[in-house]
């Protein structure tokens, strides 16, 4: 499967291949020519899906992946970039797929990460004046108290909220 | 008299654009990039249609820019329904999390198990066994019958045809009372686990799926005599909301909307999961990409649906309906009353689950709406780090803007409905 | 056969007004059309055929707040409708009443989480909760009568 992607040299720093999927590890200074080179030498006419990882707590700490389908070759490839938490940023692929817009509002919207060359880079499922990034893995899951026998009346007192 | 404009710009504290007592989720400065000038000005008029609305299918909200009737802006906000699915995800074992995806894409809540689980299957190399793969096929082309029936149902009622809503309802619960009999839910009956099925399916299964094949073909006929040939209905659809094939594919769009437009892509064909490769069935495919094209597929769908569910009826094998893989489907309930081992599994099952293999997998299935995707990336512990749901209706809402974008006020209300959104889907 | 019958000779009938009030609110109420998620599917069910919501004096769905007299929020709340759904409660004209059907109206349900309001009663007040994840059209429709009958009991004097 890998075969058949075959990618100009010093794009792809690494290529891995797990589960049968492969996915094409780049750096943020070649991403875009790669994802153009993947578009229009290579048939990948369609983004599926582009989303982030956290992986916290290693570093570098945010995952953007982008998943790749080509409807002539039927095959799909998945684009991964690393960056690094002080430096969230990365380039934006709205001007290759346009459906990339709201995804890439997705993503800073739940992880913080900004998109450069974005037309309209803000909050897309959260409240415009909402403080935070839910996906991070520093924020807990939970925001009420789940009610126990060891914490009854202090839950009974009041909604008691992890978060805020 | 000068008529009162209907929404009056001007920006509150905060920085966010007020129109009367509701308040636009948006800064001046951002809807400046968005609307004309013209709008900002007063001369075209900016409109708020949604969250509450009875055509926007859930909790939608477009600001409409018109000129007169004519729609000149269309942008979507969405995120009333944001549930954090995701982030709940992240702390339940595998097993836990398949009930929460049934609440993504709520009319057909079977498919988005099929695709968690397939996707877990996938990243822990396990083998389904044949007679579920086929009872997985059998319930999720009835999923698929009953989200195309409510998209039906409240398309139809969006355009004006009220009847259509009452019989497509009644059609419905025959497929509900399949599910219910065989998990117990109406609607969200999380049936399928990692490895397989819950259960095998009760004895009252075959006679209900059978009665649904003789059933149906004549309602589709019905359905068919009320609105393939009614001149009204052809006013309203055809020519209205027309997407090229190259734009559909360029916006992500999936499923009865890509195909509408002419593109052959169909999840199940493309990449058989959940052996589809053993059933004979057609792609439909239209060829303007207008709404009435994106209808006649789903409408055509029932058929091959039904088609699908026939084949497997009569070919379902005996057999197990759970895999034997100890470390991800329990073991029976008799076994544990002598085997230690047994004992230990299920034990170490329902309290920590499994543990998964560190690595990221994408597994997608062909839901009602289009290629509905689970990206599951696993730490190695038994909760997934992060999954990611890739829905369909969220590429497909995208393209909102652009389908209507000079069509009167009235087509709106056509054009969201034959993109087929599910709010819960695309917010999660 | 007929009420002529059962009330024999009786010409007259004397009640209060309270409850000849109360009778005719609760076999009038018009809700809200307002359907937020899974739940607004099986709400849909119960005013279709099956179910059939037109025997309570119910099939009349508004779709503005201004017509409706209640309001079942089917479905879950997040933050970002919240506000809205405050603003509809305060469009309603009085006597009105709020029913929480499911789980994340009534409690938030399974989604403890960031995004969710963890039980409409946060943001309105509730006359009925109804359990079920969704519930049942039965379940709905039972909810339905125990509010008929809170309305039939409730004083005049509670929506002055």
């Amino acid at each position: 499967m890998s075969d058949l992607i075959n990618i100009p040299d010093g794009l792809v720093s690494k290529t891995d291949v797990f589960r049968g999927e492969v996915t094409l590890n780049v750096t943020r200074e070649n991403v875009i020519a790669l994802l153009t080179h993947l578009r229009d030498e290579q048939k990948f006419d369609m983004l599926t899906d582009e989303t982030c990882v956290d992986y916290h707590p290693r570093e570098p700490r945010f995952g953007i992946l982008y998943q790749l389908y080509s409807v002539s070759r039927n095959t799909r490839v998945r684009v991964k970039m690393m960056l690094s938490e002080h430096d969230a940023v990365a380039p934006s692929a709205t001007g290759l797929w346009k459906n990339a817009n709201w995804m890439e509002r997705e993503v800073y919207d739940l992880f913080g990460i900004h998109y450069e060359g974005h037309p309209d880079m803000r909050r897309i499922l959260l409240p415009n004046d909402y403080v935070g990034h839910p996906l991070r893995k520093e924020i807990p899951v939970a925001v009420e108290e789940n009610q126990f026998s060891f914490n009854r009346e202090r839950v009974d007192a009041g909604k008691i909220y992890v978060t805020e | 008299m000068q008529p009162e404009p209907a929404l009056i710009i001007e920006e509150s504290p905060n920085n966010l654009v007020t129109a009367k007592d509701a308040q636009l989720d948006i800064t001046l400065d951002q809807l400046k990039k968005l609307v004309s000038p013209r709008a900002l000005t007063g001369e075209n008029m900016l409109l708020n249609m949604g969250p509450q609305h009875p055509s926007t299918h859930g909790v939608l909200r477009l600001l409409l820019e018109l000129d007169g009737e004519t729609v000149i802006n269309c942008i979507p906000d969405i995120g009333f329904l944001h549930t954090g699915i995701e982030k709940t995800l992240e702390s339940k074992t595998y097993t836990q999390g398949i009930p929460l995806l049934d609440r993504t894409d709520y009319l057909a809540p079977l498919i988005n198990n099929l695709a968690f689980c397939g996707a877990i299957e996938k990243l822990m190399e396990v083998e389904v066994p044949i007679r579920a793969q086929y009872i997985r096929v059998i319930l999720a082309e009835l999923t698929r019958m009953n989200s195309h029936l409510v998209w039906l149902a409240t398309h139809a009622l969006d355009i004006g045809a009220m009847s259509m809503f009452l019989y497509c309802m009644r059609e419905r619960e025959m497929l509900l009372d399949v599910f219910e009999c065989v998990s117990g839910a109406r609607m969200m009956s999380s049936y399928f686990r990692p490895g397989g099925l819950w259960r095998d399916v009760p004895s009252t299964f075959e006679p209900l799926v059978r009665k649904v094949l003789e059933v149906f073909p004549g309602r589709i006929a019905e359905y068919e005599k009320l609105l393939k040939e009614n001149p009204l209905w052809k006013e309203r659809t055809v020519g209205i909301g027309v997407i090229s094939a190259a734009d559909a594919i360029n916006y992500g769009m999936t499923g009865p909307c890509l195909r509408g437009s002419g593109v052959n892509y169909d999840v199940r064909k493309a990449m058989p999961y959940s052996s589809y490769d053993h059933f004979e069935f057609d792609v439909p495919l239209g060829t303007n990409g207008d709404v009435y094209d994106r209808y006649r597929c789903r409408v055509e769908e029932f058929n091959q649906s039904l088609r699908i569910i026939k084949q497997a009826l009569d070919k379902l094998p005996a057999g197990p309906f759970v895999t034997d893989d100890r470390k991800v489907a329990p073991p029976p309930k008799h076994e544990i009353g002598y085997s230690m081992e047994s004992l230990i599994h299920h034990f170490k099952l329902w309290t920590e689950g499994f543990r998964a293999p560190e690595g990221e997998v994408y597994f997608a299935v062909e839901s009602g709406k289009g290629e509905y995707g689970i990206l599951l990336s696993s730490d190695g512990s038994s909760r997934p780090r992060r999954v990611h749901i890739r829905s369909a209706s969220f590429s497909s809402l995208q393209t909102l803007p652009q389908l209507s974008k000079g069509c009167l006020i009235a087509d709106i209300v056509a054009v969201a409905g034959s993109i087929d959104i599910v709010l819960g889907e695309v917010d999660r | 056969m007929g009420v002529e019958q059962k009330l024999g000779d009786m010409g007259v009938v004397t009640t209060t007004l309270e409850k000849a009030v109360g009778w005719a609110r609760s076999n009038a109420v018009w809700p809200l059309l307002f359907g937020l998620a899974c739940c607004a599917i099986e709400m849909m069910s119960t005013e279709a055929p099956r179910y059939d919501m037109s025997r309570f004096g119910m099939e009349l769905m508004r779709a503005s707040p201004r017509q409706s007299d209640l309001m079942i929020v089917a479905g879950r709340v997040s933050r970002k409708m919240a506000p809205v759904l405050r603003n509809l409660y305060d469009q309603m004209p009085e006597p009105k009443w709020v029913i929480a059907m499911g789980d994340c109206a009534s409690c938030g349900g399974v989604f403890n989480n960031y995004a969710i309001v963890q039980g409409v009663d946060e943001i309105v007040p509730v006359d009925v909760y109804i359990a079920g994840c969704p519930p049942r059209p039965e379940t709905l429709i039972d909810g339905i009568i125990k509010l008929h009958e809170k309305i039939k009991a409730e004083p005049l004097s509670k929506w002055q």
